[in-house]
């Protein structure tokens, strides 16, 4: 699926791009911006990245390629991920898991049909004291069951 | 006006302490209640959060765990006057899991507002900062060294001997690096003084920066943790705005600036070398040493790369002084460990301890036993690259020389605990698949043995030539051991060995599975 960004996209990330010349190890907080801003890292703004920072392409495409968190198409509306480290294993995760990707019938790097909800596995959210945990958007929750995630989920769905 | 706590701690906020907070402020407007809300960090307790406090004459007095339909009753309760209650757990400082603990580097969580510096200072903050500034820089890395405070990070290397190398390198320009990116499962102690007492970071980065002339300090902090990301950057601007950062730190002309980067999910980051390359904007490869960071670091400078518990803990050093830090502890391991205790576990949450208490007495007389009832089968401690210990072992204590003669690491104080229905042949898997993922690719034995190691454990469990394939294993656990060049790939054979070594029936030995072997 070709994504063509708007105009007023691309104008601002030229600005993102301005506004990171010339920081020291500018590129990962450029790349932050980007994916704050339009949801994604576009790969046709490659090039334009590239001649600003003095970086080749290729360069450009291994940083992003490398990290986790970066992303190079549009997402759902909201992003959900599930913890699968150890400490969530131990409280039941590999179920909830299981049952999530059911009820959404996505697997994992995947969006709902409705174009709402992403789905991501995730290694740690730093709440291993109530386990299982999982995150939606930039909220963790903890001592989580389906049926708290189904609420979750009806209601960014609905919102 | 009476002063209500309620935390904001990303845990007590992941079971509700927002809605708490909400449905007791609305309670407090219809009976015309005069209170004011406080939202502080979180104690630790996180089994029963979201705890709430109450200020009274006798001193604070606790609640939890408060969900908005208890709000009514607590009210009708007299709460605010430290009423009794079903959910009254009396005086806070009184709850055995907190009134047993040595708490050192936690000593504000829960108790402050973590973004109020007026508090940070009312609570002793900014004290060693005071005591550093009229120090020479070789007093300060002495007094560090002294106190015989270790990497919190995992790794244990003494700190003090860090910042001396640093201190004595040449360089224009020196840095320090905190290495935020906890990706460590069963682990959130760096997460919670982010969050719960982000000065106490704040001042010792700047006391790292005195002590070897750095001016810079980068907090290399991970994705996962927006909360930690908004309260470390209100809070590192209220430290400038009132001088204890920027151009001319407490009057004293030396300067010290910080900048918080957010890392992208990789777990490999955390280890320094990547974590250097991370932050310089490159993929994170990791680098051969030497040069040590110390040495050669960011950008090519020297740089002290340490962990935010090491970090948080040299204010309280050069407040009361090494020896104060050194008398804790047992044997080579100095002070208190912030331990985390999390996975299947009763009463999960954060135990400052001195070194020396056992597995057992963590996991029984703090932990309560497993969160489901049944038996603890096995403990992970110090993350995915940590070994797993059977009850046998259970009696350790807490030390990093302890934890090596049984082949095991403390790691970053993190202890997942499983019950007997784990399957420790899957966790193996685990281990192998996990590194897989995270792998960085530099190195040969991490990014094609981690893969095979998968393979391999599903030859196992399926019972394919098992025996040949149980010796497949070890050989292959070897090679990463010994042939990785960081941690990453050098320790996933701990979980998987271990995982062998004391539960072998899970993979298969000693329960008949071999009668099937050759059968594919």
């Amino acid at each position: 699926m070709a994504n063509q960004l708007s105009a007023a996209e691309l104008d601002r990330i030229k600005a993102h791009i301005l506004g990171h010349q010339g920081m020291p190890g500018g590129l990962m907080p450029l790349m932050h911006t980007i994916q704050d801003d339009i949801g994604y890292v576009p790969e046709e703004v490659y090039p334009l990245v590239s001649k600003a920072m003095a970086l080749s392409v290729a360069e450009v495409h291994g940083f992003v390629s490398f990290y986790h968190h970066f992303r190079t198409h549009p997402v759902g509306k909201h992003v959900l991920q599930v913890c699968r480290a150890e400490s969530c294993q131990a409280m039941g995760s590999e179920k909830l898991e299981a049952d999530i990707k059911a009820k959404l019938g996505i697997d994992y790097h995947e969006t709902t049909a409705d174009g709402k909800v992403t789905l991501l596995p995730v290694y740690c959210l730093g709440n291993c004291a109530c386990s299982p945990a999982v995150m939606m958007d930039d909220d963790v929750y903890g001592r989580v069951d389906m049926e708290q995630v189904e609420e979750l989920v009806s209601e960014v769905s609905n919102g | 006006m009476v002063k209500v706590y309620i935390p904001r701690d990303s845990t007590a906020l992941s079971v509700g302490a927002d809605r708490t907070a909400k449905a007791i402020q609305a309670e407090a407007e219809k009976r015309g209640a005069d209170i004011t809300i406080i939202r502080n960090g979180s104690r630790g307790l996180f089994w029963i959060e979201p705890m709430i406090e109450v200020e009274t004459p006798k001193g604070r007095v606790a609640y939890a765990p408060v969900k908005p339909k208890d709000v009514a009753s607590l009210f009708d309760a007299d709460f605010i006057n430290g009423g009794d209650h079903a959910l009254s757990l009396g005086l806070t400082e009184e709850i055995p899991y907190l009134k047993n603990q040595q708490r050192l580097t936690f000593v504000r969580a829960g108790i402050t507002d973590p973004v109020s510096l007026e508090d940070y200072i009312a609570y002793d903050g900014y004290k060693g900062l005071k005591n550093a500034l009229a120090m020479t820089q070789e007093d300060i890395v002495k007094a560090v060294t002294d106190s015989g405070l270790r990497g919190r990070g995992g790794a244990a290397f003494p700190t003090g001997i860090k910042w001396n190398t640093v201190l004595g390198a040449k360089g224009a320009q020196k840095y320090i690096v905190c290495n935020a990116d906890e990706g460590d499962s069963g682990t959130f102690s760096d997460r919670m003084v982010m969050e719960d007492d982000p000065y106490v970071l704040i001042e010792g980065m700047t006391i790292a920066g005195l002590a070897v002339g750095a001016t810079q300090g980068y907090i290399y902090l991970r994705s996962e943790y927006p909360h930690a990301l908004h309260i470390l950057n209100e809070a590192i601007d209220k430290a400038n705005a009132a001088g204890y950062l920027g151009d001319d730190v407490c009057g004293s002309g030396k300067s010290f600036q910080m900048e918080v980067r957010r890392a992208a999910g990789a777990y490999v980051c955390g280890e320094e070398t990547s974590l250097l390359e991370s932050l310089e904007g490159k993929r994170g490869l990791v680098r051969f040493k030497p040069p040590l960071p110390a040495i050669e670091g960011l950008f090519g400078k020297p740089t002290v790369v340490n962990n935010v518990i090491s970090l948080a803990t040299i204010p309280i050093i050069l407040d009361k002084g090494a020896q104060y830090y050194a008398d804790y502890g047992m044997g080579r391991s100095r002070g208190t460990l912030p331990i985390q205790l999390a996975g299947n576990i009763k009463c999960g949450g954060l135990v400052e301890l001195a070194f020396g208490i056992t597995l057992r007495e963590l996991l029984y007389d703090y932990g309560g036993g497993s969160a489901s009832g049944r038996p603890i089968r096995a403990v992970q401690v110090g993350g995915p690259l940590g070994a797993y210990l059977p009850e046998s072992q259970f009696d350790t204590p807490i030390d990093y020389e302890s934890f090596q003669k049984l082949w095991a690491v403390l790691g970053h104080g993190g202890i997942v605990v499983f019950d007997d229905t784990v399957n420790m042949a899957k966790m193996a898997r685990y281990a192998f698949e996990f590194c897989s993922i995270e792998s960085c690719g530099k190195c040969t034995p991490c990014r094609i043995g981690a893969t095979r190691g998968v393979e391999v454990m599903d030859k196992i469990t399926s019972g394919t030539e098992h025996t040949k394939n149980i010796q497949v294993l070890r050989d292959l656990s070897d090679t990463m051991l010994n042939g990785s060049l960081c941690a990453l790939g050098g320790m996933t054979p701990y979980p998987v060995i271990s995982a062998l070594n004391h539960f072998g029936e899970d993979f298969g030995l000693n329960k008949g599975l071999n009668e099937k072997e050759g059968a594919a």
